[in-house]
């Protein structure tokens, strides 16, 4: 997975909101798969109603006919609705733990990083800090960039999540 | 009432009205053959589940009732895949019954265990893995809600044994029949958006060439009438799709029949040269359209279907309305009414003209054998049907045999044609005629079928025969794998590669004897009309014809795969369509 900026030239997000039963997300993932989509990322979990669960998904946009797959989707027996998330009409949130090098002549220039990006040390170690950073994934994508030069040894990041941009007062 | 899961299971059938299943027992759903004895439904036992799958199809075709089978785990679960997958791509209602091994032992690779959910996902509307006995009267109901309503479709249910054997405790249950079905995830569209119907109206009031591609949704719908409404209120001729062969009747004025690869020329080159296509339940299938790029290059498109994802998935339409075929016609019809009924309709005498002079031109035509020659196939088909009643349902198997009949047959009323046209399923007709006769016991049944496609699924002649079920099978035995034959013979320089079958190896005769049917054959002209007639006269059990065909005959006219409609050959010595 590449960090840098622009590695999803034109991503669409569709948030599904399912029943929350066994083998649910087989039927949206085989949906992808039998049409040779790939799924970029992919969240899932329950929502405040705990008989819904809520799926994420990034897809590329040029490769997958999006209008066909969203009504494929309706079609799930077990799917209630879709939205398609538009970036500039969504608030977007990823989470990214990285496991970094650091050596003492660099540890305080790695956390001094964190800081500037509001990222969080969970865990140190000889050698190795484990950080955590939940923002939008274009900046979560900026801040892995710059972990690079120091050694990544691991690095998970969740799939974003998204919402619908709420409507301002006054707009 | 404290149950069995088992015993709830065939009482749930009872509440939906289930009259027939088609199945065969096995160690898993052993116990739930065991209120069967019981119960008023029938059941019938066939000799292999892919025969039970395509039984309920028939059943379904004809009555537009579920059709109902009942097997057990693994090797009958994955048996019963082809017909899901057919019942998936032509939109049949059915419910599937799979016994699977007991919960606690699935993903153990227990005996005769197969993942059979995860295997039919795709080829079905939906699929239950039932966990729970208590769940089994609410699946049930919700499997025959989703089999029967919005797009029809297979639904398959799968049945641990632990839940249904009442000898373990985790069977027992307390019988509570579900009035509502609770799907907040299903909810079908039915009535069509009223500003696209009036748009659909002024398409229509515009076109000066247009035509009306009736397919299969119009069966599904039950819109055989109001789609006559339409096209008589409009004027417009209306072509149907293999599908929807007896949607609207041969005989009318406004019929121009089949289109597609093997559709006459008249149905194929109308939709090449108008001005506005109705598609209403067709879905712009690969055979219909031939190359995409060239199809109907001048059509405006109003599209229905009450599947929203056919709409726009093969040809953009201009007016596209999700909706039950029947309810958005009805709409179209009233609003058409209101707007001025028939006088305000453009005239389109010139497009009937055109229209009458190609039937005129290019009829569906072949050369009747030569003295002491093999039969021609169309000679059979026009003699059988010129023999049978008006309302006998057909059942094709797929290749040769289908095109012919679906080509020289004259079908006059909605549900007598019977087929398996998307997946193109051989084997078929036989199990798919009985499936129908069980259905329309008051109707004839007449499976014309093919010397490849019968050895597929012979057998449930023997379920024919025990159960007392008359369908009768004319057999169009050219030896060969006749249409994969033409397609050797017209596109690889007649290298003939494994498509020899043998006109006598199997016996045709004898072996429907075996069988416990009649057999009869036919070789020369004059014996078609004796045998025909003979096998009419029977009707205490099944009879099977071997008719020896001409196997050099080919099925015109054709639009080679992957060529524009406009390339139509019409014949072999015709060359293409004058265009």
């Amino acid at each position: 997975m590449s960090p840098v900026n622009g590695a999803r030239p034109r991503h669409h997000t569709l948030s599904v909101l399912v029943e929350n039963k066994a083998g649910v997300l087989t039927r949206v993932a085989g949906l992808f798969a039998r049409r040779a989509y790939n799924i970029y990322s992919l969240a899932v979990a329950p929502t405040d109603d705990e008989r819904f669960s809520r799926i994420t998904i990034v897809v590329d946009g040029e490769s997958v006919p999006l209008e066909q797959i969203t009504k494929q989707l309706n079609k799930l027996i077990n799917v209630l609705r879709i939205d398609e998330l538009s970036p500039a009409e969504s608030v977007e949130r990823e989470l990214m733990l990285a496991t970094v090098e650091v050596t003492p002549a660099t540890r305080s220039a790695v956390v001094g990083m964190c800081e500037s990006y509001g990222a969080r040390v969970l865990d140190e170690g000889d050698g190795a800090v484990t950080l955590c950073l939940d923002e939008h994934p274009d900046k979560v994508d900026g801040f892995e960039a710059l972990l690079a030069p120091h050694g990544i040894l691991t690095v998970q990041r969740t799939g974003r999540v998204a919402l619908p941009r709420l409507d301002t007062p006054g707009t | 009432m404290d149950m069995d899961g088992g015993t709830a299971l065939i009482k749930s059938l009872e509440m939906e009205g289930v009259e027939v299943i088609f199945g065969l027992p096995g160690g898993a759903i052993l116990p739930v053959y065991d209120p069967i004895i019981d119960s008023p439904i029938r059941h019938i036992l066939v000799r292999h589940e892919q025969g039970a799958g395509h039984m309920a199809e028939g059943y379904a075709h004809v009555t537009g009732r579920p059709g109902v089978a009942m097997v057990t785990s693994g090797p009958a679960a994955t048996n019963i895949v082809t017909p899901l997958c057919d019942a998936y791509l032509d939109s049949v209602p059915m419910v599937v019954i799979t016994g699977q091994v007991a919960a606690q032992a699935i993903g153990t690779d227990a005996f005769q265990e197969c993942d059979t959910t995860g295997i039919t996902h795709s080829v079905t509307k939906h699929n239950f893995l039932v966990t729970s006995a208590q769940d089994i009267p609410r699946t049930i109901r919700e499997a025959f809600h989703i089999a029967t309503t919005g797009r029809p479709g297979p639904v398959l249910v799968d049945i641990p044994k632990d839940i249904v054997d009442p000898n373990n405790p985790n069977s027992a249950m307390v019988w509570e029949w579900p009035e509502e079905v609770d799907l907040p995830g299903y909810d079908p569209q039915l009535e069509g958006d009223p500003g696209e119907i009036e748009a659909a109206a002024d398409l229509i009031l515009e076109s000066r060439q247009p035509v009306i591609y009736a397919g299969g949704g119009i069966l599904k719908a039950r819109a055989a009438e109001t789609l006559r409404d339409l096209a008589e209120l409009t004027g417009i001729p209306v072509v149907t799709t293999l599908m929807a062969r007896g949607a609207f009747p041969d005989d009318h004025e406004l019929a121009l029949g089949m289109p597609g690869m093997h559709g006459n020329y008249t149905a194929v080159t109308s939709m090449q040269r108008a001005d506005l296509l109705i598609a209403l339940g067709s879905r712009f299938d690969d055979r219909i359209t031939g190359k995409l790029d060239g199809f109907a290059p001048d059509a405006k498109i109003i599209h229905v279907d009450i599947d929203p994802a056919e709409l726009g998935k093969v040809r953009r339409p201009d007016v596209a309305i999700a909706g039950d075929c029947r309810i958005v016609i009805e709409a179209l019809v009233e609003v058409l009414r209101r707007r001025g009924g028939p006088d305000a309709q453009p005239d389109r005498g010139a497009w009937r003209t055109t229209l009458s002079g190609w039937q005129e031109t290019h009829p569906l035509s072949y050369e009747p054998s030569e003295p002491g020659r093999s039969l021609k196939p169309q000679f059979v088909l026009e003699t059988l049907r010129d023999s049978n009643p008006d309302d006998t349902i057909v059942v094709s198997g797929v290749g040769q045999h289908q095109m012919w009949t679906s080509q020289y047959w004259r079908f006059n009323h909605p549900y007598t044609w019977v087929n398996s046209g998307g997946l193109g399923t051989m084997g078929f007709s036989v199990p798919a005629a009985i499936g129908a006769k069980v259905g329309r016991p008051d109707k004839r049944v007449w499976a014309v079928d093919g010397d490849g496609c019968f050895q597929m699924t012979a057998q449930e002649l023997v379920t024919a025969a025990a159960e007392r079920i008359p369908v009768k099978v004319a057999i169009l035995n050219n030896a060969y794998l006749g249409m994969v034959r033409q397609w050797q013979e017209m596109f690889y320089e007649e290298r003939y590669s494994e498509v020899y079958l043998s006109p006598d190896l199997p016996d045709y005769v004898k072996w429907a004897e075996a069988m416990g049917c009649v057999g009869l054959r036919a070789e020369s002209p004059e014996e078609v009309q004796p045998v025909i007639d003979k096998a009419n006269s029977i009707d205490d059990r099944p009879v099977v014809i071997d008719f020896r065909t001409d196997s050099s005959e080919k099925v015109y006219p054709m639009v080679a795969s992957g060529h524009s409609n406009d390339d139509i050959v019409v014949g072999p010595d015709q060359g293409e369509g004058g265009h």
